[in-house]
């Protein structure tokens, strides 16, 4: 079968090899993008990216323009940060972006500092990418030394700089709130909201911040380039563009795919994926790595796999596209396993701070061990049910249901793995 | 004694932030580097680097799993054994692993030379069984690969 051909806004190394280098990203429409913003009103470039109904790619799909118009312009001083701490399990999107075509996330972010008027750029990158952050150090040197970071930009009277940071290996620092406090050096726990980044007092060091995703901002040149008419033109009504589609688990081709919002589940795992793993059944999906509710399909000819990947239908399955994270899991896998693996997850990354999260995280992954030793007592499953209900929506941070959701799909969606587990008597 | 020997790299973490606070993290990796843990020593010196209280950069450098507050084997191996990875046979890798090298999960070897330990996903998902080796990565794994990797490892450290 010969494989569609889909647009590249991200991943434009598959059109030009080499455009991770300066000299190539250059010669290929290269930081037009920002000079043509540079030429426009700010406010005007926070139109146009408003318009394209660019969603954030970092899980909670907010209006990328509306989030850069909270930015009170008559603060002085302004931040763009960069959430590229991509630590939830099956997410490995934003380091290819940041290996391959690392101009295009800078442009981005320049365009939108531009858009707010800021003064630095911060990327935070997860800890573990220290060699991914030593590269992009050196291609930031090359934005400095092209004229495009520093002072009085293209002659525009305004300057910018851009640094790097990097974590040291803590999944909340992901969250935003938390990612500025550890950004100012103190420990990564998410901050009571409001204030808000965006409004004064939120921010980074105090001042007005946006805070996007890498894969977020890799998409504003294309759309600055090209306007956002044409924008609009791929994907769907509600979700607008492409979309970076992390698949893992068990399909036979795993890797990242590129695709305008629409395409169906099928295409992704059974066209471009390869399809199961040794010909077996799809079971489950985890569209949103640990962090969304599991989607249930009963084998390789379930019609819900025709469902097409937008924000919109993924609610419609139960469930949220989030990241677009996509851990597949078939036959062979035992959900009630699954369960107790995220909720160790989370009861590991769960930052201490409030009550409910805290406790919860350690109450479900302790009655989990119960059921996957055998041990499980009668009442142990509306016991789960119960703290992970009385998590949902009370912590300060979205950790706690993160941590509540995935057991309380699994329970519903897979009910028969956990019965199989439970003595008589539940 | 890090001010004076890292003396350049610390000006230039400096020039990033507008307080010196957020330089605190940079600077524990340099320490790190410098002592192969986060040692008493160390924290001290970051402290006074940083103008911070002592007991805030231990409690900073408690909070992130990737400074070491033991001393480690001369390679700190981290297994990911996180879903993705389980899913395509990580939990047996690193059960082999251990194996090969005489340790539990968290131990070093007795010549010093290796540390492993499990940790959550590392942003490689598709290219499991993987680990990380002193913060580089290594992917696609394999027992081979791996005894490989060890010799390796061993004869760059002459033993
Ligand atoms: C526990 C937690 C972890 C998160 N981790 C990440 C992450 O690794 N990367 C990311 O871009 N957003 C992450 N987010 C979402 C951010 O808080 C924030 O919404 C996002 O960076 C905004 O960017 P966007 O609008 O461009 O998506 C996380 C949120 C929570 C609650
Ligand atoms: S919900 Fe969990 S991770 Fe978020 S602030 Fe509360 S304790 Fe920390
Ligand atoms: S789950 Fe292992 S690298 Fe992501």
């Amino acid at each position: 079968m010969a494989e569609k051909q889909y647009p590249n806004i991200i991943y434009r190394e598959k059109d030009v090899p080499d455009i991770r280098r300066y000299e190539v990203y250059a010669a290929h429409d290269g930081y037009a993008a920002f000079k043509k913003a540079l030429g426009m009103e700010p406010k005007a470039v926070i139109e146009e990216v408003k318009a394209s109904n660019l969603r954030g790619r970092g899980g909670a799909g907010f209006s990328a323009g509306m989030k850069w118009s909270f930015i009170p312009q008559s603060e002085p001083v302004k931040y763009v940060v960069v959430n590229a701490d991509e630590s939830e399990t099956g997410t490995f999107k934003d380091r290819q972006i940041m290996e391959n075509n690392p101009h295009q996330l800078i442009e981005g972010a320049l365009i939108c500092a531009w858009a707010i008027q800021a003064k630095a750029v911060y990327i935070y990158l997860r800890g573990e990418y220290m060699d991914v952050a030593a590269q992009l150090d050196a291609r930031i040197a090359e934005a400095y030394a092209n004229g495009w970071l520093g002072e009085n930009i293209q002659g525009s009277g305004w300057s910018c700089d851009m640094f790097t940071h990097l974590g040291a290996g803590a999944y909340i620092c992901g969250e935003e709130s938390a990612l500025l406090e550890s950004l100012e050096g103190k420990l990564g726990q998410p901050r009571v909201r409001p204030p808000f980044p965006a409004q004064k007092g939120g921010g980074l060091y105090g001042e007005p911040t946006v805070v996007n995703n890498v894969e977020t901002l890799a998409n504003v040149p294309w759309i600055m380039r090209n306007g956002a008419a044409e924008y609009k033109k791929i994907g769907t009504e509600g979700s607008t563009g492409t979309k970076v589609f992390c698949l893992s688990g068990h399909v036979a081709k795993p890797g990242n795919y590129e695709l305008p919002f629409g395409v169906t589940i099928r295409a992704l795992i059974y066209e471009l994926g390869g399809g199961i793993s040794g010909g077996r059944q799809i079971k489950g999906l985890l569209p949103s790595g640990g962090s969304g509710p599991v989607i249930r399909f009963d084998g390789n000819d379930d019609p819900r796999l025709d469902t097409p990947m937008t924000y919109e239908d993924f609610q419609k399955l139960g469930s949220i596209l989030g990241s677009a994270s996509f851990i597949v899991m078939d036959e062979t896998v035992d959900m009630a396993w699954v369960a107790s693996r995220i909720t160790k997850f989370f009861k590991h990354e769960s930052c201490g701070k409030c009550t409910p999260c805290r406790e919860g995280t350690y109450w479900l992954d302790k009655t989990l061990d119960r059921i996957m030793d055998g041990t499980a007592r009668p009442g142990d499953v509306d016991l789960i049910n119960n703290v992970a209900r009385n998590m949902q929506g009370m912590t300060l941070c979205a950790l706690g249901d993160f941590a509540a959701n995935p057991i309380l799909h699994t329970i519903k969606n897979f009910p028969e793995d956990f019965k199989a587990r439970m003595g008589a008597g539940d | 004694m890090l001010a004076e020997k890292y003396a350049d790299r610390i000006q230039k973490v400096f020039a990033k932030y507008p307080d010196k606070r957020s330089a605190v993290m940079p600077m524990l990796y340099i320490a790190q580097e410098e002592y192969g843990w986060v040692s008493p020593d160390g924290l001290r010196e970051v402290a006074e680097i940083c103008e911070l209280d002592p007991t805030q950069v231990k409690s900073i450098a408690g909070f992130y799993t990737m400074y070491s507050e033991h001393p480690k084997g001369k390679y700190w191996l981290q297994v990911c054994t996180d879903l993705a990875c389980a899913l395509r046979g990580a939990d047996e890798f690193y059960g082999q692993l251990k194996e090969t090298l005489g340790v539990d999960d968290g131990g070093t070897t007795a010549d010093g030379m290796f540390t492993v330990e499990h940790v959550m996903c590392l942003g490689a998902c598709d290219r499991a069984p993987m680990l990380q080796c002193n913060f580089h990565f290594h992917e696609n794994l394999d027992m081979d690969k791996m005894n490989a990797l060890i010799a390796q490892w061993r004869a760059e450290a002459g033993k």
